[in-house]
Parts: C-alpha cells; sequence; structure tokens
C-alpha cells in the first residue's frame, strides 16, 4: 500500500516537476553558476610564460586591481555610468511620460517607434553616429554648410562621445520600464492633488514621482550596470579615450591574453552589480521589473 | 481663453521634444540608410560618391556576409526555439511545484538579467575552454540559450500570475491527462506570455555583441562581422544588408501587430 | 440663500459625441443637488467641468458669482469626492488628509489639528498611520470624503461615490452623508445612477439623459410629476400608455390609446395631440367591468411577493405588461381572469410627447 502510494507520488509530482524544471535548473547551473564560480577561482590563478592558465594559488591578479592606471578607469567607467543614467532619466523621463499619457490614437505605434531602431545591429547604429560625428561627416558639413565654422571640428573621441554613445544604446532600457510605471498611473489621482489645490509641479513632486520612483530605479540599474561593460562603445566613440571596465576586461581576454587578471577584474563589475542590486532591493525595487 | 492657449502651448512643448527625441533615436539609422546608397567604393566609404542601389544586389555576391547573416539566424533561430521550450517549462513547473533549491534556480534566473554581458562573456569562454567544447556554433547557441532562458521565463511567469489553477483541474476532470491537459489548456492560456518571451529573446540573440565575441570561435555572427568591419570603414553592402533587415522586421511587426489588434477587437 | 454655481448654456463635445447639450442649472447655496442619470448622459462631465478637469466647448460656469473659466482645478474653491476615492496609495491616511492644507502652507501643528478634527467627524480616529490599501471600502470612502472637505470648499462635488460599496453600507454611508451636510452647511452636487439613493438624500434633483437636463425638482416633484416620458419611467415604476388626445372638456381629457380609450386630467394640452400617459402601480385600479370612460382590458398572468407589498402582473392584449401594486394582505384579483384598469383621472400623469417615432405608430394604429 505504501509503495504504491509513494509510487502514485513520484509519479503525480516529482517526475513532471524534474521534466519541467529539470532543464532550466541544468542550464542555470552548468551555464551560469559554474562558470561564474570558475571565473572567481581563475582570478586566483597564474599564467605561464605562455600566457596559459596555471593553477597556481596567488594573489597578484587582486593586487594588481588597485594599481593607480586600473583605479582611474574605475572612476571614469563609474562617472560615464552615472553620466548615461542621468541624460537616460533626463530625457527618458518627460519622453515616456508624453508618449505613455497622451490621448491619441497613436499611441501604440509612438511605442512602437522607439523599439524599432533597436532591431538593427547596435555596432552599426553606434558606428552610424561615428559617420554623423566625424571630421566629414553630416554634422560638419551642414555646419560648414551654414559657415559656423570654417574648420570641421573633432566631436568624436571624447568621454561626451562615448556617453552619447552609451545613452543612445541603453535608453529604451530607461525608456520601457518608465512607460509602464506611468502609464499605470492612475489619473484621479492627478486629478484629485489638482483639485485639492496642489500647482502642477507639487502634483509632480508630490504624487507623480513617488509613484513612478519604481520605473525610474529599475530604468537605472539596466542602464548603469550595462554601461560599465559596453566596450565597444567606447571602442568605436571614445576611442581610447573613454574606458570603461569592459574595455579592461575585454583587453585581457584578447589581445593582453592575461585571462586571471581579466577574471579579477571582472569580480569588481560583478560586486558593483551586486551592490547596487542590494539597494535596489532595499529601496523598494521589484526583480522582476527588470526582466521587462 | 488664456488656459486654452496655456493648454495648447504646452502641448506643442511636447510634440517638440517628442520629435527631437526620436529623431535622435533614428539619426544613425538614416545614416545608415543612406551610406547604404552611397557609390563609393574605397575604404573608409565616408565620402559621397552619388547615388546607387548597386550594393542592394552586390550584397548577395559577398558570401562571408552572407554567411554571417545566415549563422546569425540559425543560431537566433535555434537558440529561441530552445529558450522557449525550457524558460516555458521551467516557468511553469516553478509555478506549479516546490522543490529544495527552488529560490537557488530563482536568484539564478536574475544573474544574466542584471549582469553585465561581459562578464557572461568571459565566465562562458572561461569554462568552455576548461571542458575543452571547441568554440563555433554549439557554445553560440549555448550562450544564448543562456541569456535568452529568464527573459523567457518572466514573461511567462507575468502570465502565470493571473492563471486560474482551477481550468487545470477541470481539464484532468474532464477526462484529460497532463500531457494532454498541459498542450490543450495550459500552453493555449500562457500563449501570449511564451510568444512574448520568444520575441525578445530572437531580438537579443539576433543582436548581441558582447557574448558572442567571446565565444564565437572562428564562427561569425553578423554583429561580429560589423565589428570586424569596422576597423576598415563600414561597406555600403552592410549597411544595405542592414537595412534591409530593418525592413523586414518593420514590415513583420506591422503584419503581427495588425492582425493582434484584429483578433482583439473581436 | 443666493445662487452659488450658475451653469450657463454649456455645451460638451468630443469629436462628434455632443455629451452635454445646452445646459442651464442653478445651485442653490447649502442645498444637496443629485444628478442623476444612466451611465453617458453626461452627469459627470458636468461635474468634471464644474471641478475643472474639463473644460466646456461653450458657455459659462460660474462658482459665487465668478467665471471660473480661467481658472485651473488647484485654484477653484471645489473639491471632488472620486468614484474610485483616488487616495494616494504612498501616502498615509493622516497624509492623504492634510494633503489639502500642506498645499496650502498651513502651519503644521493647524494642519494636525484640522485633520484629527476632520477624521472624528468622518469616524477615522486611529487610522492616520494606515495607508490606503489598509482599509476596508467605506472607510477608503470616510477618507476621501474628509479630504475633499478639509480645504472647507463651498462645493463638495461627489462622483458616484458610494457606487462601489455594498447595499448595506451604501444606506448606512447614504445617512451620513446627509448628516454630514447639514452639519457643515456645505453644497453638495452628487453624482448617482441610482434613483432611490437620489431621492432619499437630495434637495433636488437634476435628471439628465442623453446629455439633456430632462427636469429639474424637488424629489416629489419628480416623482409625482415627470415632465417627461424618460423621468418618468426612469424615477420608480410606472405604467406607460402612448395615446393620441380624442377629446378635451375642461381639464377633462379622453386619450386614445392602443386597444381603447383611457382618462385624464390637465391643462396645457390640445386636442389630437400624441401624450404619454403614466400611471404608478399603486394608483393603478382594477374592475371586473369596464368604467366609464376607460376602455382597456388585462388578464392577470402573475403575482410577485417583494416583502409587504404584493406586485400583480396583468398583460394587455398588446402584449405589454400592466403592473398594479397593493399591500400585502389587500384583495387582488385571481390568476387569469379578465379585468378592467382604471384610475382617478388626477392620479395620471400627461406627458407631451416628443418622440417621433411613437407618433408614426401612432398614426397607424390609432388612426389607421
Amino acid at each position: 500500500m505504501k509503495s504504491a502510494h509513494a509510487k502514485h507520488e513520484w509519479k503525480s509530482n516529482t517526475l513532471p516537476a524534474m521534466v519541467m524544471v529539470g532543464p532550466v535548473t541544468l542550464c542555470m547551473i552548468l551555464l551560469v553558476a559554474i562558470p561564474l564560480i570558475y571565473v572567481g577561482v581563475m582570478s586566483f590563478c597564474s599564467i605561464d610564460q605562455y600566457y596559459n592558465v596555471v593553477f597556481k594559488f596567488t594573489t597578484q591578479n587582486h593586487l594588481r586591481l588597485f594599481s593607480t592606471d586600473y583605479l582611474k578607469i574605475y572612476g571614469q567607467s563609474l562617472a560615464i555610468a552615472f553620466l548615461t543614467t542621468l541624460f537616460c532619466i533626463l530625457i527618458g523621463y518627460p519622453f515616456s511620460y508624453l508618449i505613455a499619457r497622451t490621448k491619441s490614437k497613436r499611441k501604440k505605434l509612438l511605442y512602437m517607434l522607439v523599439i524599432i531602431p533597436f532591431w538593427t545591429n547596435s555596432l552599426i547604429r553606434i558606428y552610424g553616429w561615428r559617420t554623423f560625428l566625424g571630421t566629414n561627416g553630416w554634422l560638419n558639413t551642414a555646419l560648414q554648410f551654414l559657415h559656423l565654422t570654417s574648420e570641421p571640428i573633432d566631436f568624436l573621441f571624447k568621454q561626451g562621445t562615448t556617453v552619447l554613445g552609451m545613452v543612445y544604446c541603453l535608453i529604451p532600457f530607461m525608456i520601457l520600464p518608465l512607460y509602464t510605471s506611468i502609464e499605470k498611473l492612475d489619473t484621479n489621482l492627478l486629478e484629485a492633488s489638482s483639485d485639492l489645490g496642489a500647482k502642477k509641479i507639487s502634483t509632480f513632486l508630490e504624487v507623480v514621482l513617488p509613484l513612478t520612483a519604481g520605473g525610474i530605479f529599475s530604468g537605472s540599474i539596466m542602464v548603469f550596470i550595462p554601461c560599465l561593460g559596453y566596450f565597444f562603445v567606447s571602442d568605436i566613440l571614445g576611442g581610447g579615450n573613454s574606458d570603461v571596465i569592459g574595455n579592461l576586461i575585454e583587453r585581457q581576454f584578447q589581445s593582453g591574453n592575461n585571462w586571471p587578471l581579466g577574471a579579477a577584474l571582472s569580480i569588481i563589475l560583478i560586486l558593483i552589480t551586486l551592490l547596487l542590486v542590494k539597494l535596489y532591493q532595499k529601496m523598494g525595487g521589484d526583480m522582476e521589473s527588470l526582466g521587462m | 481663453m488664456k488656459r486654452k492657449t496655456k493648454a495648447k502651448l504646452q502641448k506643442r512643448l511636447g510634440i517638440v521634444f517628442c520629435s527631437l527625441v526620436y529623431m535622435f533615436l533614428f539619426l544613425p539609422i538614416s545614416v545608415i540608410v543612406v551610406n547604404s546608397m552611397n557609390a563609393t567604393t574605397s575604404k573608409p566609404y565616408l565620402s559621397w560618391k552619388g547615388f546607387t542601389l548597386d550594393w542592394y544586389v552586390k550584397l548577395f555576391d559577398n558570401s562571408s556576409l552572407l554567411s554571417s547573416f545566415g549563422n546569425t539566424m540559425i543560431i537566433a533561430l535555434v537558440s529561441t526555439l530552445l529558450a522557449t521550450i525550457i524558460g516555458t517549462l521551467g516557468a511553469v513547473g516553478m509555478y506549479k511545484y516546490k522543490f529544495r533549491g527552488k529560490s537557488i534556480i530563482d536568484g539564478l534566473l536574475y544573474i544574466p538579467v542584471v549582469i553585465p554581458e561581459i562578464v557572461l562573456g568571459i565566465s562562458l569562454l572561461t569554462i568552455f575552454s576548461k571542458v575543452s567544447i571547441p568554440r563555433g556554433m554549439l557554445t553560440l547557441i549555448l550562450a544564448h540559450v543562456t541569456f535568452c532562458v529568464p527573459f523567457v521565463i518572466f514573461n511567462v511567469r507575468a502570465r502565470l500570475d493571473g492563471y486560474d489553477n482551477s481550468i487545470e483541474e477541470a481539464s484532468m476532470d474532464l477526462g484529460a491527462n497532463r500531457v494532454t491537459t498541459f498542450f490543450e489548456i495550459t500552453l493555449p492560456v500562457l500563449a501570449p506570455g511564451i510568444a512574448g518571451g520568444a520575441l525578445l529573446a530572437f531580438t537579443l540573440s539576433i543582436d548581441d555583441v558582447i557574448i558572442s565575441y567571446f565565444v564565437n570561435g572562428q564562427t561569425k555572427t553578423y554583429p561580429l562581422k560589423v565589428m570586424e568591419s569596422i576597423k576598415s570603414g563600414v561597406a555600403p553592402d552592410v549597411n544595405a544588408l542592414s537595412t534591409l533587415i530593418l525592413l523586414a522586421t518593420v514590415i513583420l511587426v506591422v503584419l503581427t501587430q495588425s492582425d493582434l489588434l484584429k483578433r482583439r477587437e473581436k | 440663500m443666493g445662487h452659488i454655481v450658475e451653469i450657463e448654456g454649456v455645451n460638451k463635445i468630443y469629436g462628434t459625441n455632443h455629451v452635454v447639450k445646452d445646459l442651464n442649472l442653478t445651485v442653490e447655496e447649502g442645498e444637496f443637488l443629485t444628478l442623476l442619470g444612466s451611465s453617458g448622459c453626461g452627469k459627470t462631465t458636468t461635474l468634471r467641468m464644474i471641478a475643472g478637469f474639463e473644460e466646456p466647448s461653450s458657455g459659462s460656469i460660474k462658482v459665487e458669482g465668478e467665471s471660473i473659466e480661467e481658472k485651473e482645478p488647484y485654484e477653484r474653491n471645489v473639491n471632488t469626492v472620486f468614484q474610485s476615492y483616488a487616495l494616494f496609495p504612498h501616502k498615509t491616511i493622516f497624509d492623504n488628509i492634510a494633503y489639502g492644507l500642506k498645499m496650502k502652507k498651513v502651519p503644521k501643528d493647524e494642519i494636525k489639528k484640522r485633520v484629527m478634527e476632520m477624521m472624528e467627524l468622518v469616524q477615522l480616529e486611529g487610522f492616520e498611520k494606515r495607508y490606503p490599501n489598509q482599509l476596508s471600502g467605506g472607510q477608503k470612502q470616510r477618507v476621501a470624503i474628509a479630504r475633499a472637505l478639509i480645504n472647507r470648499p463651498r462645493v463638495l462635488l461627489l462622483d458616484e461615490p458610494l457606487g462601489a460599496l455594498d447595499l448595506k453600507l451604501r444606506k448606512q454611508m447614504q445617512l451620513e452623508l446627509k448628516r454630514l451636510q447639514k452639519k457643515l452647511n456645505i453644497t453638495f452636487i452628487y453624482v448617482t445612477h441610482d434613483q432611490e439613493e437620489a431621492l432619499t438624500m437630495s434637495d433636488r434633483i437634476a435628471i439628465m439623459h442623453e446629455g439633456i437636463l430632462d427636469q429639474l425638482g424637488t424629489p416629489t416633484e419628480i416623482y409625482e410629476k415627470p415632465k417627461t416620458k424618460f423621468v418618468a419611467t426612469f424615477i420608480g415604476e410606472t405604467n406607460i400608455f402612448d395615446g393620441c388626445i380624442a377629446e378635451i372638456t375642461d381639464q377633462d381629457i379622453t386619450i386614445n390609446v392602443e386597444n381603447g380609450a383611457v382618462l385624464g386630467k390637465a391643462v396645457g394640452f390640445q386636442n389630437g395631440e400624441y401624450i404619454t400617459v403614466s400611471i404608478r402601480p399603486e394608483k393603478m385600479k382594477y374592475a371586473s367591468a369596464p368604467v366609464e370612460g376607460f376602455s382597456i382590458e388585462a388578464k392577470v398572468r402573475d403575482y410577485i411577493y417583494v416583502g409587504s407589498i404584493v406586485k400583480c402582473i396583468a398583460v394587455l392584449p398588446n402584449g405589454n405588461e400592466l403592473k398594479i401594486e397593493r399591500l400585502a394582505g389587500e384583495a387582488l384579483p385571481e390568476l387569469e381572469t379578465t379585468i378592467y384598469p382604471y384610475w382617478n383621472r388626477e392620479d395620471a400623469v400627461l406627458i407631451h410627447n416628443q418622440d417621433q417615432v411613437v407618433f408614426q405608430a401612432m398614426e397607424n394604429i390609432v388612426l389607421g
């Protein structure tokens, strides 16, 4: 009797559970958990003279993380990420607000128009900016044609250009959560606030902003963190003048070929991510809304 | 009427602001489209040498470009399919069953979403080289499945939030077994979430640069091909292909969206 | 008592949708006025125009004799209780109620004092630290009212405030609102689709129908002297006969209706005019043989017991149902018998009929 019952339970619960959850578990453990742990392990490894990874314990890599050159780039990377996030909020918030609260029948189209550019390869779009901003690009041609400048202006390869590229690449990740949170906002609440004597600015500060803060937080997470790793943006637009942490890692895994050092550098990114996500959760952020 | 003119002015300002943002979003796209019609043949293909549509024909002779695009499509289709199956099963399974370590799996799912792609890329690179899986199509697909699965799961989960468990019980009460119930009831109800997740997975896969960059080996995807060509200047045929891809996606979206709208009206 | 709100020739048009048509309405200071009508009749739009959330397409609205078109909602001395309550979910009950005073930059200790007073008034003491989602529907309702009243508005606008509550709570809140209104002596403009609610609470009722103000009057006037067919059918139950005036002698009027003739008594009607006769079920009489002046007959089909009242349903030859209402215990005709309905001619309400479709039908039936 007992074994029959157990068998039934196995059949009715354990088997389907394993069939359904098994693949995702396997996938997450083998391709996310173990590789990340291995990166941690590798950061303590050394390399031989042929740049092969050897399992000889060292803290050399971690010590190198604190060299002034690196510290400067962390600072620069964080500054770029911060500016990018700030600009994404400053542009994305009013934009999302207008799109989400428009009474136009074309609201859906307006929303789709934000997403459509991002179906074109991001590299080629960034390259498009380079073409546009270059010394003989569209912008300079236009400026010279209008006699606003006689010599072409070099817009490229500055930290500002990198920020521009980052904002361009990442702004949808700000707009989408903002749009969602603003659209959820009950119009009656705005009317109630106005009805009770609040001017537009007070209504915004007292009602709109607190109720859409969740969108700003999740948008910021989705912009700030990737920004630290988007090495190709600073490669194409920054020309080596505005490296982010991603550039450092990329170099160690490609040309530099010092994987343990690259692994150690990755740990920094992992720590920053963890820290920001913890902060996000502490501020009442919902993890689910990061997955869109 | 003062109040009305004020409101009108505000509306106009809003329209101007939004137009500027759209211009910002579409400016590089217009560069791509224009450059795809540039008659120039010398690197770095920047100066304008007149209008031509030749590149739209010539690109079909560029076998390495076409094969990279082919690779991207294969990888995107296969990894989307796999991620959708794994993600849908996983989301439903995690919703229905309690098991040990569930919260760990749940936590792991967020990692590919929040962690910088470069970290995921190098971690996969190191593990693939450790266990000596030759880098190529297989590693690319594995990597893409990895970062797509969570997005499918979150989309399906959003749909599961409003899911009424009793409809499955009703199905079984009426004589359907588990498998039939899954295909007849569970799957159709979750379909919009699954479709949304699959679409997102596909989009992420075709556009992925960073992760592919580390695990590709000798197999070039289309974004990687673009990356390679950037050093010497992006040739007009690459722009032409990008324009075609954009056009195709827009048409596809317009078709599916209008179709969706119609269905909703019913 | 003066005019506190004057609405003059107000129209509201959305695209091709004419929501409010040439509305003229004057609200007296301190009264409880209800805008009553079914959904889409323009009552909520009217309220929103007074509050300032919508602008009239034409016409003017004055509050305290002052035109308010140029005033933003936050500059108007009226406050609103929203149908959905619209409580700020991220603020405590205290902060919700204090909101209006905070906006007016009232000193903190005065805010505290007045909020506490207000909470006592609506019986919400002890809830100040809670959030709206921790409250029941009735409690949220009280918060919404307190929040709107704290600014001491001249006019309080209420948009179906009791719509989301269950019947019992609604009855209780109706009385409480009425009590508050009398106590504070604030003008209430109340929007509802519930005729019973309107009759219970209002000093005057304005009935709106398809954007038009059909009738404005006290509950008794509205019930007993409906001016349009819509008002007659919308308020309470009634029996309706469409017909044509056949003869007028003094004030007695004979009306030809389908399958017969009936009598009524009124002034201001002309021979040959198409009219509607409305007769309340409790005024309906019946006899076993035709009564002089009345020549309609009906067959008793059913009885419905509603507590202390019994409703008798009889069917006219054209299939229309006739309702007769009596207190339980009073005599009523047997099932399936034929009765001859009649009434005291002064109990019949005669209404000018503007319905073109009815004209045509009458043409065929009565005269044809």
